[in-house]
């Protein structure tokens, strides 16, 4: 089994530059070829195979494995495993389903590929146009429109759909970028860009320095530093890619942040992408602000720079719908569009799918009153995890959208180091039994930090999970004892059955699933 | 600098913008047994359509499977969050048994070998991102489907190379044949990969024979780091079972299994011909290299199946008692449908290639050129979308080498078009005369809106306007 040229989520290495950073990022097949045994049959399998899968992902440390297995091998169940290991690493959103099921019964035609009664079962099976259903993507207009309040329109003939936002952002830098050319991405974010991103397309990510000093936001001198890094390495930039509201964070850029980014694109004449995938989870008092919006405000609209601006847009997270494979690419350049759209043949949307959710996102009733549910669910699912945090003595960033809270665990780190974390991580998930993201692997420059997801359990789930947590927490000196021994374990255990690589295949095997 | 990537502004290569007329045209005047009975009727889109009735009867009496339900109880949840990219295993069972029951139960496949894609289309990506890297060569046989010049080439970076085939034989692929074309990329300094077939053949409808399926394996053999990619779209479209041969029965039959050509060889296979189904996006890399299923398995979730399709169609095709019944009918209708348009064309003095699968014919119309060059053909084509209404694809969109071959599909439409079609044409041939002297004027109108066009839009809007139908078309 051989690696993939894939993500980049470890860093056991307690001070992190950024050139060591980045070098793990880009697929140096020169170096890490020295570190892996030349056996016969790899070399073989090197000159049969392309080297987007023979190279590996690097840095990537095996532990992360370890909490997706340990879910696997025991995962909680409320009846039949109460003591099983509860998943909080998974952003899904499972707060509305009974919304979305009552809507189905109610209007069966839908599913079952009819209208009005008579079949269209032909008509759908055949068809293939990568255009999309019309019907279909004026409704995702219109929903983007009213989740954005309709204070911004979207125009049907500049949206692209594309089989999940996973190909959506690929497709966009297939588009934007050529191999070796660099998007700007503020850290932490979300790990399956390491290779949504950069995999096939050559492309590499520079990370924007954000800090806990300021709640991790995006500054002006970030930008610039990131920028004047990517010149270092002689990486032409191309764009930068935020996701607004923010995955791992849960936090909706603000509108300072969202004029710093336009501005900053405007004299560099490069690219945004906005990744707005999870902006129907907003639930703050604030409003959720849209880059478009800003155009707007800016009164950008039909200018260069909004030819430059693109959205990305999916219906997993809103709509908690990610087996469908709904995703958008919505931009004002219309070559972009042209291209995208002929990108799309590779991963269209099931005909049969457009179908039901254009009927669905039609019902202008059923939208309205879902988005409004579905921000006060999710509202108060975040106060329980919140609260019951602080009830352990555990903060988090203050977060206003997202399925998840970015967890601020620092005061429980042995030491103020990215190993210290693992650890932490270590005991969490065999000790405590909750399976959450570490910062690291969301590229995290300050160690401590962890993703802890909330929507996609029951809330008595939830409380249980709090309650494990604040057991190991006032036992925190007994945890270290325990959590030392189990550690040992685990490395000889790890040492005897197994190679390292097994694990990073393992883990690279999850990965994707996880956003 | 450049704001977007070369491949987001990059033109098709080669393609002729008259392409784009056929499909203009057809949009414009679009054929319709009430509304527009002398409109044009398309005769390019290889879609089954002789089958929806045994599908329909089925979503019928099978209500659950589109409606989220197992045994009557909703589904819903779990469908809407499964979007792990091993796929539905009860779907990937069904479509790797019935992937067997097309060959026969002679193969059998293994569903961990199996990687779901969205369509044929992704599938293809995906194996040449697996398998070559940039500036890496397929070598492939002509004709063939155009849409390879993107699905291979587009964003992976790799070349084709082709292997010439001819009308002397049949268009079979021989040795040599493969041997030129292999020397020939040398020459070009390209480094090949493998062999990409797709059997049967789009478009010529024919099966690869026994003695191809040996030259091609013995090529791979010899080469120890090709590849053998074997695209089956179309397997389910043989008129007899028995007269379709793939790739891993001559594996089996060699006793391969074991030997490294095994893992050198990979199929694809899709339900958008066979079952008809092309809008719902399903595809499959078959492959017995773990490497290649594991890589293949991961870049698929760039493109993965719907599990609302994918938990319908494991119903569908688990229902064994319908696969049996629509593979059996479904040979039976294309077989008879053939037929009529074989001896439509024979009546009018036009033959094609002798065919035994696929959703079209490989028609020859040599006899009909005025000349016996590509520019002839194109005339030729002209005439036959202007004056005789009907869209078929020239030989030259296919790479053919040859002059004068059409492919003409006849399983999108009713018997009745058909019918109509082949009445048309025969008319066309029979005036034969008094129709040369109208394509003087017909291609001189041609060539000055041809003019006027060509100086208010860039030529590579009209490739991407022609490429805007391509893709569509297999």
């Amino acid at each position: 089994m051989f690696l993939l040229a894939s993500p980049t989520t470890s860093h056991s290495i307690p001070t992190k530059t950024l050139i060591q950073d980045l070098s793990l990022s880009f697929s140096l097949s020169p170096h890490y070829s020295s570190l892996r045994p030349k056996s016969l049959d790899f070399k073989k399998k090197m000159k049969q195979l392309s080297t987007k899968v023979t190279s590996n992902g690097h840095g990537q440390d095996s532990s992360y494995f370890l909490g997706w297995e340990e879910y696997e091998k025991n995962p909680y169940d409320e009846i039949k495993n109460p003591n099983g290991m509860i998943q909080m690493g998974l952003a899904e959103n499972q707060l509305c389903f009974d919304l979305i099921e009552s809507w189905l019964a109610k209007n069966p035609d839908a599913a079952s590929l009819k209208r009005n009664g008579q079949s269209i079962f032909r008509e759908l099976a055949l068809f293939q146009d990568y255009h999309g259903m019309p019907e279909f993507k004026k409704a995702m207009a219109e929903f983007m429109e009213e989740i954005r309040g309709n204070r911004v329109t979207f125009d049907p003939k500049k949206i692209v759909l594309a089989a999940g936002s996973t190909s959506a952002n690929e497709t966009l830098m297939f588009c934007l970028a050529e191999p070796g050319d660099a998007f700007l991405l503020p850290t932490p974010y979300y790990p399956g860009f390491d290779r949504d991103l950069k995999w096939r397309t050559g492309a590499e990510i520079v990370p924007i320095h954000c800090s806990s000093s300021n709640g991790f936001q995006i500054t002006e001198s970030a930008l610039q530093q990131a920028y004047q890094q990517a010149q270092k390495l002689d990486l032409k930039v191309k764009g930068v890619l935020v996701t607004n509201p923010s995955n791992p964070l849960g936090t909706a850029l603000t509108r300072r942040e969202l004029n710093l980014l336009v501005d900053f694109i405007t004299s560099k004449n490069i690219h945004l992408i906005s990744d707005e995938i999870y902006s129907g989870t907003m639930f703050g008092f604030e409003q959720f602000i849209s880059v478009m919006d800003v155009l707007k405000d800016k009164k950008l609209e039909n200018t260069d720079v909004s030819k430059r601006v693109h959205v990305v847009y999916s219906l997993s997270k809103d709509l908690g719908l990610p087996g469908f494979r709904v995703g958008a690419i919505y931009s004002n350049d219309e070559m972009i569009v042209s291209a995208a759209t002929k990108m799309s043949s590779f991963g269209l949307v099931s005909s049969q799918t457009q179908y039901l959710l254009s009927a669905l996102l039609s019902d202008k009733k059923f939208t309205s009153q879902y988005l409004e549910e579905n921000q006060k669910r999710l509202k108060s699912r975040q106060k329980r995890l919140v609260s019951g945090l602080e009830s352990a003595g555990i903060t988090c960033l203050r977060s206003n959208a997202g399925l998840f809270c970015w967890v601020d665990m620092r005061h429980l780190l042995d030491t103020n180091t990215f190993e210290a974390e693992l650890d932490l991580w270590k005991k969490i998930v065999y000790n405590v039994k909750l399976n959450i993201s570490p910062g690291s692997s969301c590229h995290c420059t300050e160690p401590g930090w962890f993703r802890v997801c909330f929507a996609n359990m029951s809330e008595d789930t939830l409380d249980l999970a709090l309650k494990r947590l604040k057991t190991f927490v006032e036992s925190t000196d007994c945890g270290r004892m325990i959590s030392r021994s189990s550690h040992e374990r685990l490395k000889s255990l790890r040492k005897k059955t197994v190679s390292n690589w097994v694990f990073r295949v393992s883990w690279s095997d999850r990965v994707p699933d996880e956003r | 600098m450049e704001l977007l990537s070369r491949k987001a502004t990059c033109n098709s290569h080669g393609q002729d913008s008259s392409y784009f007329l056929g499909w203009e045209e057809y949009e414009k005047n679009p054929y319709d047994v009430i509304k527009n009975p002398h409109g044009i009727i398309q005769m390019g889109l290889a879609e089954n359509q002789l089958c929806f009735d045994l599908l329909e009867s089925w979503l019928a009496q099978n209500p659950d499977a589109a409606c989220f339900k197992r045994d009557g109880q909703s589904i819903f949840r779990e469908l809407a969050l499964f979007q792990d990219y091993h796929g539905l295993s009860s779907f990937k069972n069904a479509l790797s048994d019935f992937m067997s029951e097309n060959r026969g139960y002679r193969v059998s496949f293994d569903s961990n070998n199996l990687v779901l894609t969205a369509g044929a289309t992704s599938a293809n990506e995906t194996l040449m991102f697996c398998l070559a890297d940039p500036g890496d060569a397929f070598l492939l046989p002509t004709p063939y489907y155009p849409g390879f010049d993107r699905d291979l080439k587009w964003r992976t970076g790799v070349e084709i190379v082709p292997i010439h085939c001819s009308s002397t034989n049949g268009f079979r692929i021989t040795k040599l044949a493969l041997e030129e074309a292999h020397a020939q990329a040398k020459k070009l300094n390209l480094n090949v990969k493998g062999v990409l077939i797709t059997n049967p053949s789009n478009p010529l409808g024919t099966t690869t024979t026994q003695t191809e399926l040996d030259i091609l394996l013995e090529f791979i053999s010899t080469n120890k780091n090709m590849h053998l990619v074997s695209d089956e779209i179309y397997s389910g479209t043989a008129f007899s079972s028995s007269e379709f041969i793939s790739v891993m029965e001559v594996l089996k039959n060699n006793q391969l299994e074991d030997t490294d050509v095994f893992n050198r060889v990979h199929i694809v296979y899709s339900l958008s011909k066979d079952l008809g189904l092309p809008g719902f996006r399903v595809g499959a890399v078959y492959s017995n290299d773990k490497d290649v299923v594991s890589a293949a398995t991961k870049m698929s979730s760039f493109g993965l199946v719907s599990s609302q399709t994918q938990y319908l169609l494991s119903s569908l095709l688990s229902d064994k008692k319908f696969t049996k019944k629509y593979l059996r009918e479904n040979q039976k209708r294309l077989k008879n449908r053939q037929r009529k348009l074989v001896s439509g064309l024979e009546a009018m003095g036009i033959g094609s290639l002798k065919s035994n699968a696929g959703l079209f014919c490989w028609v020859d119309m040599r006899h009909l050129l005025s000349s016996k060059t590509f520019e002839a053909e194109m005339d030729l084509w002209k005439k036959i979308v202007y004056e005789v209404k009907l869209n078929i694809s020239p030989g030259s969109s296919c790479h053919c080498e040859e002059p004068g071959w059409f492919r003409v599909c006849f399983a999108n439409m009713s018997e009745e078009t058909l019918k109509l079609a082949l009445k048309r044409l025969k008319k066309f041939v029979d005036d034969g005369n008094s129709v040369k002297s109208c394509q003087i004027t017909e291609s001189q109108k041609l060539k000055s809106s041809r003019k006027k066009t060509m100086t208010t839009v860039s030529n590579w809007v009209f490739r991407l306007s022609f490429q805007d139908r391509e893709a569509e078309e297999r």
